[in-house]
C-alpha cells in the first residue's frame, strides 16, 4: 500500500525529531506501579499549578509596574479596571499557596513511602531544591504588590542575611542594591520573579522527572517493582502510564480545581491566610504594621527563627530546618521504605514530627507571647530531634517482612460496602431505645414510644476501640 | 600528513590552558554582573541630612522622620522616663552600650546629646522591623515588668526609651544612634555629627 500523504509528512518529521520516543518513553511505555494511591495525585498536581502560575503570572505582567511609585496602584488597577484582571491575580495568588499545599502533600508521601530513599536519592535532592526555587519564588513575589506585608516581610528576611558574620551588611547591601527595601529590590526581585527563578524551577522540574524516569517510581508499598518482570521485560506490576494514570491523574485535577475555584470565587484571601490584611494598605516605611507574620507556607520555618533568642543562631536553625531535608536520605538508615512495613518507633517520629510542623506553622501566624515561645521552643526541639536522631531510632527498628510483590490495597467501593454493613451494628451501640410518654390529652390515650436516644456508654466503647485501634497502626 | 599519533601531553596542555583562560575570562566578566547589583551612585548620593523643627513637640511626643529612606526617631522623653532608665541597669544586655552603634558623644546612659531629646533610628537590630513606641507602664499585652520603652512586633524584641536592648530577646544589639547636631535649641540636624566635646 502507498503511504499517504500525511503519513509521509509524519514520517518526515519523526526522522528529525523523536517525537514518538519520547511520547514511549516517558508515557506510553514509562511502567509505573499499579498501586498508586491518593497520595500519588500531588506531583502531576504541582506540575498543574507550576503551569497555572506561568501563564496567569504571563498576563499580570502586562499590566503590573515593578516601580516603588506604581506598583501598588497598578495591582489595585488591574483588580478593578483590566477585564477578567481580578480573576487571573486570584488564580496566581492562591494558585501560589496551593502550589505549596500540593508540595508539602507531595513531600509527606516521600516520607511516608521511603521515596528519598535508595535509589531515588537525587530525585529528592532536585526536589528539595525544587522546594528551595520555589520558597524563593514565592518570597520575591510576595514583594511585588508592595503593599505593607510586602514591603515588612522582605525587610525581615533580607536582614536574616545580614547576620551572617563578616560578609552579612554588604551581602544584604547587594541584594537590595539599596540601604532599606527600595525601588532598586522592587524592580530586581520583580526580574528575579519574572525570569531567572521561573527558569531555574522548569530546570529543575525537568531533571527531576528525568531522575524518576530513569528509576521508576517508587510505590506505597515500597518495593522495586522492576525487580519481577515478565518475558517482554516489563515490570509485572507495572501499568502503561498512559492512559492508565493519565486518566487517573484528571480525576485528581477534576478534584482539585473544584477547590482551587472554590477559593478564587468565594474567599480568595481565605481569611487573611492567602492574602494578608496588612497587604492592602501601600508600604510604608516608616511603619511596621503591629502585626506582622509571613504568608502561612513560611511560618514553620518562621516560628524556628523566633524561637531561637539570638539572631545569628536563629538564622542558623532556620536555614537548618531546610538543609535537614536535604539530608533525609543519609539520616535515614532503615532499609525498609514504605511506612506499612516500617517500625513503630518511625510511625510514632513522623507523627510527632507533623505534629510539632503544624504546630510551628499555627505559632507562626501568632503573635509573640512567652507562652506561645516556649511552645515554639518545644516544637523545634522535636522537629530537629526527628530528623537528628534518625540515624539511631532507625537502627533498632523493629520492621515488618516486606512482600516480594505489590499487595492490593481495598478498593473505596470495597470500603464503602464494609462500612456500610457496620453501620446498623454500629448505630446499635450507640444509641438505645429509651421510652418517653406523652403527656397530652385524654389519660386513655397515654402512650408510650420508644425514641432513640444516644448512648454515652456505647459511644466511650467506640471511640476508645478506635483509639487502641489507633494506637495499634503506630507499633 | 603527520602519522606520529597523537601527542596526548601537547593535547592536555592545550585543554588545560583553555580552561584556566576561559575560567579567568568568566571571573573577570562576573565582576561587573554581580556589581551592577550593588546600590548605584544615585542611590549614594541620596543620604543628605534632615533637618528636624523640634520646638512644637510636647514632652512625651514621639515624631517620626525620614532620613536614608530609614525611620528616624525623636523622642521628648519626661523626667520620669529619664529616671527610669537609671534603674534598669542588670536589665539590659548591653547597658553602657559597649557593643552598640552611636556617635561617642551619645554613649552615655541616656544615649542621647541631652537626656530629655532622644533620636535614633526606629529599626530593630534584629532583623529591622520598626518597633512600636509603647511608653506605658506595665500594659496588659507586655506584663508586669514592662516600664515603657520599645516593643518590636515580629520577634519580640524589648528596648528601653533609651534604645537599650533587654536580655533575653532576639536582639543582639541597642538601638543604632544616627549622628545628628543642635543647629539650635530647637533645630536638630540628623546625618551630620555632633562636635565632639570630648575631654
Amino acid at each position: 500500500m502507498k503511504p499517504s500523504r500525511l503519513s509521509e509528512c509524519g514520517n518526515w518529521v519523526l526522522d528529525r525529531f523523536p517525537v514518538t520516543k519520547f511520547w514511549n518513553d516517558h508515557m506510553a511505555h514509562y511502567y509505573a506501579p499499579k498501586n498508586f494511591n491518593i497520595w500519588y495525585f500531588f506531583g502531576s498536581l504541582a506540575l498543574l499549578v507550576l503551569v497555572n502560575q506561568i501563564i496567569t503570572g504571563i498576563l499580570l505582567t502586562m499590566n503590573y509596574k515593578p516601580d516603588a511609585k506604581l506598583a501598588f496602584d497598578s495591582v489595585e488597577y488591574i483588580m478593578r479596571d483590566v477585564p477578567w484582571g481580578w480573576l487571573v491575580r486570584y488564580m496566581h495568588s492562591t494558585g501560589a499557596s496551593a502550589f505549596f499545599i500540593v508540595v508539602y502533600l507531595h513531600m509527606f508521601r516521600a516520607l511516608l513511602y521511603g521515596s528519598f530513599k535508595h535509589p531515588r536519592e537525587l530525585i529528592w535532592i532536585f526536589g528539595m531544591l525544587l522546594f528551595v526555587a520555589l520558597m524563593a519564588e514565592a518570597f520575591m513575589g510576595y514583594l511585588l504588590p508592595w503593599g505593607q506585608m510586602s514591603f515588612w516581610g522582605a525587610q525581615v528576611i533580607i536582614s536574616l542575611f545580614s547576620a551572617i558574620p563578616v560578609i552579612g551588611d554588604d551581602l544584604s547591601l547587594w541584594i537590595r542594591g539599596d540601604y532599606v527595601i527600595a525601588d532598586a529590590t522592587l524592580n530586581r526581585f520583580f526580574a528575579f520573579h519574572v525570569i531567572a527563578v521561573p527558569l531555574v524551577l522548569v530546570m529543575l522540574v525537568f531533571m527531576h522527572l528525568v531522575a524518576l524516569h530513569e528509576v521508576g517510581s517508587n510505590n506505597p508499598d515500597g518495593i522495586e517493582i522492576k525487580a519481577s518482570k515478565d518475558p517482554w521485560g516489563h515490570p509485572i506490576d507495572g501499568i502503561p502510564f498512559h492512559p492508565y494514570y493519565t486518566v487517573k491523574d484528571l480525576v485528581g485535577v477534576g478534584v482539585f480545581l473544584l477547590f482551587f475555584a472554590t477559593i478564587i470565587f468565594y474567599m480568595p484571601e481565605v481569611g487573611g491566610y492567602f492574602l494578608e490584611h496588612a497587604n492592602f494598605i501601600p508600604a510604608d516605611p516608616m511603619k511596621t504594621p503591629e502585626h506582622i507574620a509571613p504568608v502561612w507556607y513560611f511560618t514553620p520555618f518562621y516560628s524556628i527563627l523566633r524561637a531561637i533568642p539570638d539572631k545569628f543562631a536563629g538564622v542558623i536553625g532556620m536555614g537548618g530546618s531546610i538543609v535537614v531535608l536535604f539530608l533525609m536520605p543519609w539520616l535515614d538508615r532503615c532499609k525498609v521504605k514504605s511506612i506499612r512495613y516500617r517500625g513503630g518507633i518511625f510511625k510514632k517520629a513522623l507523627f510527632l514530627f507533623v505534629v510539632s510542623f503544624l504546630a510551628l506553622g499555627y505559632l507562626g501566624t501568632q503573635p509573640v507571647t512567652p507562652i506561645a515561645t516556649t511552645m515554639a521552643r518545644l516544637f523545634t526541639t522535636i522537629y530537629f530531634g526527628f530528623f537528628l536522631l534518625m540515624p539511631i531510632y532507625t537502627r533498632w527498628e523493629k520492621t515488618k517482612p516486606v512482600p516480594r510483590r505489590l499487595t492490593k490495597d481495598q478498593s473505596l467501593e470495597e470500603q464503602f460496602h464494609a462500612l456500610e454493613e457496620q453501620l446498623p451494628a454500629l448505630i446499635e451501640e450507640i444509641t438505645e431505645l429509651k421510652p418517653v410518654s406523652t403527656e397530652i390529652g385524654h389519660p386513655a390515650f397515654k402512650s408510650t414510644f420508644f425514641n432513640r436516644r444516644p448512648n454515652p456508654k456505647g459511644i466511650a466503647d467506640v471511640i476508645s476501640r478506635l483509639a487502641i485501634k489507633l494506637k495499634g497502626s503506630l507499633d | 600528513m603527520n602519522n606520529k599519533g597523537v601527542d596526548k601531553s601537547k593535547r592536555q596542555f592545550l585543554t588545560s590552558a583553555l580552561t584556566v583562560v576561559g575560567a579567568v575570562g568568566s571571573g573577570y566578566l562576573a565582576v561587573p554582573f554581580l556589581a551592577q547589583m550593588q546600590p548605584s551612585v544615585k542611590t549614594m548620593a541620596a543620604g543628605a541630612p534632615v533637618e528636624v523643627d523640634i520646638s512644637k513637640m510636647e514632652v512625651g511626643q514621639l515624631i517620626r522622620v525620614a532620613w536614608r529612606g530609614k525611620p528616624v526617631w525623636v523622642l521628648n522623653r519626661t523626667p520620669e522616663v529619664i529616671e527610669t532608665l537609671k534603674t534598669l541597669d542588670a536589665e539590659l544586655r548591653d547597658p553602657l552600650s559597649n557593643d552598640s552603634e552611636q556617635p561617642a558623644s551619645s554613649k552615655n546612659q541616656a544615649r542621647s546629646l541631652k537626656p530629655e531629646i532622644f533620636v535614633a533610628v526606629g529599626l530593630c537590630t534584629h532583623l529591622g522591623c520598626s518597633p512600636t513606641f509603647r511608653p506605658e507602664v506595665a500594659p496588659i499585652d507586655l506584663g508586669e515588668k514592662w516600664k515603657g520603652g520599645f516593643f518590636c512586633p515580629c520577634h519580640g524584641s524589648w528596648f528601653d526609651l533609651a534604645g537599650r536592648v533587654y536580655r533575653g530577646v532576639p536582639a543582639p544589639t541597642n538601638l543604632e544612634i544616627p549622628p545628628y547636631r543642635y543647629a539650635s535649641e530647637t533645630r536638630i540636624i540628623i546625618g551630620e555629627a555632633a562636635e565632639e566635646k570630648n575631654a
